[in-house]
């Protein structure tokens, strides 16, 4: 196997845990995974070096991105979570969190996890989104104080329609 | 519990929390929450939210990679093939979405050439979301495709060469215009962002390149000899400005 393809497989774990928290359904998000697979095999010669892990997460954010501007013309559907009342305290925390996520607009939901979950730096966020560092970091604060007042508030959030 | 000389920013808060700020700096924030406890329990907030984050999500990257994840499979398979589920679960929206395009009704409009841009921008926004069928005829057929629109638009449809920009031709198809044909480009790079050129007959006789969005998607636009030209694609204005550029300037020195 290529070094190519090894640095492409070491990444699918995490690539895989970032579209679950991005997408919020397990199904959409490997289907996210797998054409980003099949995207980065098919351009395997057009990659002349650089970073895989960045690239990898770049092609994943702008197929959800894709994916979701065909959802904005529709309306609204309830998020996908588990709504299991009999939750240990663990798994209602993890509810709160993805219910919290599903508040989010699409670019601050990418920033958050990729600095919080996936540990990239913000000049990598800002290469992988397209935009100045600036606009990461404004993204980011926006996402922490609405994920904060979406956790302690009592009732769910609403879904914000953009 | 003195304040430190610089004020300490919202960002540089932010930064410490991920470990951007330089070390020299991070002493001063420090002194800073201890003495400012409201950014203290914003800080500790945000540490509680990166926990639940990796408590809920980490699981995923632990769990065996799915055998349909294999690169090896991803490989072997036709490309079809593999676009097909993805595809299935999009098809539904976008049925969904042709309905509300063709349904749009007439509400008032601004100017006919505004509403041939945003004809174009719903063009766009229909077709890039396609994984499996953005195209009639792929741009590996380019010669074929330029003929066959050229042949049922009445104006040169030439496909302009953005490689400069990264991008690659995928193809094209034919589109009802505000007034006849017409023809529909797509574009594409290696990170899957996606560009399409929109071309019609318009009565809008030569205008300058000018610039318009909707929700998530911007258009550069200009008419040229009576073909009207629109260029949709992303936010960043900068980058479809460049892309933009390159299509104006072969359609000049095509004679357009």
């Amino acid at each position: 196997m290529s070094a190519f393809r090894q640095s492409v497989e070491a990444m699918i774990p995490a690539l895989r845990r970032y579209a679950r928290a991005l997408a919020r359904d397990a199904d959409i998000a490997d289907d996210l995974v797998q054409d980003t697979l099949v995207r980065a095999l098919r351009s395997e010669r057009l990659f002349l070096g650089g970073d895989v892990r960045s690239w990898l997460y770049t092609i994943l954010t702008n197929l959800n991105k894709n994916r979701r501007r065909s959802l904005a013309r529709r309306p609204q559907f309830m998020p996908l979570l588990e709504n299991n009342p009999d939750a240990s305290g663990t798994e209602a925390e993890g509810r709160d969190i993805a219910r919290a996520l599903a508040t989010l607009v699409e670019e601050q939901r990418a920033v958050l996890l990729l600095v919080v979950l996936e540990g990239m730096s913000y000049r990598e966020v800002a290469d992988i989104q397209g935009v100045p560092i600036g606009t990461v970091m404004s993204r980011l604060a926006r996402a922490r104080a609405h994920v904060k007042a979406s956790l302690e508030s009592e009732r769910p959030a609403l879904r914000r329609v953009k | 519990m003195t304040d430190p000389k610089i004020p300490v920013t919202e960002d540089e808060i932010h930064a410490y929390v991920d470990r951007e700020l330089p070390a020299e700096r991070r002493g001063d924030i420090e002194a800073w929450l201890a003495s400012h406890p409201e950014d203290a329990e914003r800080v500790q907030s945000w540490r509680a939210m990166a926990e639940a984050l990796h408590a809920r999500y980490d699981s995923v990257a632990n769990e065996p990679v799915p055998r349909r994840l294999e690169l090896e499979r991803l490989g072997r398979l036709p490309r079809k093939w593999i676009y097909g589920t993805i595809a299935a679960t999009l098809a539904a929206f976008i049925v969904g979405g042709a309905t509300g395009w063709l349904a749009r009704g007439v509400a008032a409009r601004p100017t006919t050439f505004q509403s041939f841009t945003l004809d174009a921008l719903d063009a766009h926004r229909l077709y890039v979301v396609e994984v499996r069928h953005p195209v009639e005829v792929p741009g590996s057929e380019r010669a074929h495709l330029q003929q066959w629109l050229t042949k049922r638009c009445g104006w040169d449809v030439r496909a302009p060469e953005l490689s400069a920009a990264g991008l690659k031709l995928v193809g094209g198809r034919l589109l009802p215009g505000p007034s006849g044909p017409a023809s529909f480009l797509m574009y594409e790079s290696a990170s899957g962002e996606r560009f399409t050129v929109y071309t019609a007959r318009t009565e809008t006789g030569t205008t300058q390149m000018r610039y318009t969005s909707r929700d998530n998607e911007g258009a550069m636009f200009w008419a040229d000899r009576g073909v009207g030209y629109v260029v949709s694609g992303g936010t960043d204005r900068e980058r479809l400005n460049q892309v933009a550029r390159l299509v104006y300037d072969q359609a000049e020195k095509s004679g357009g």
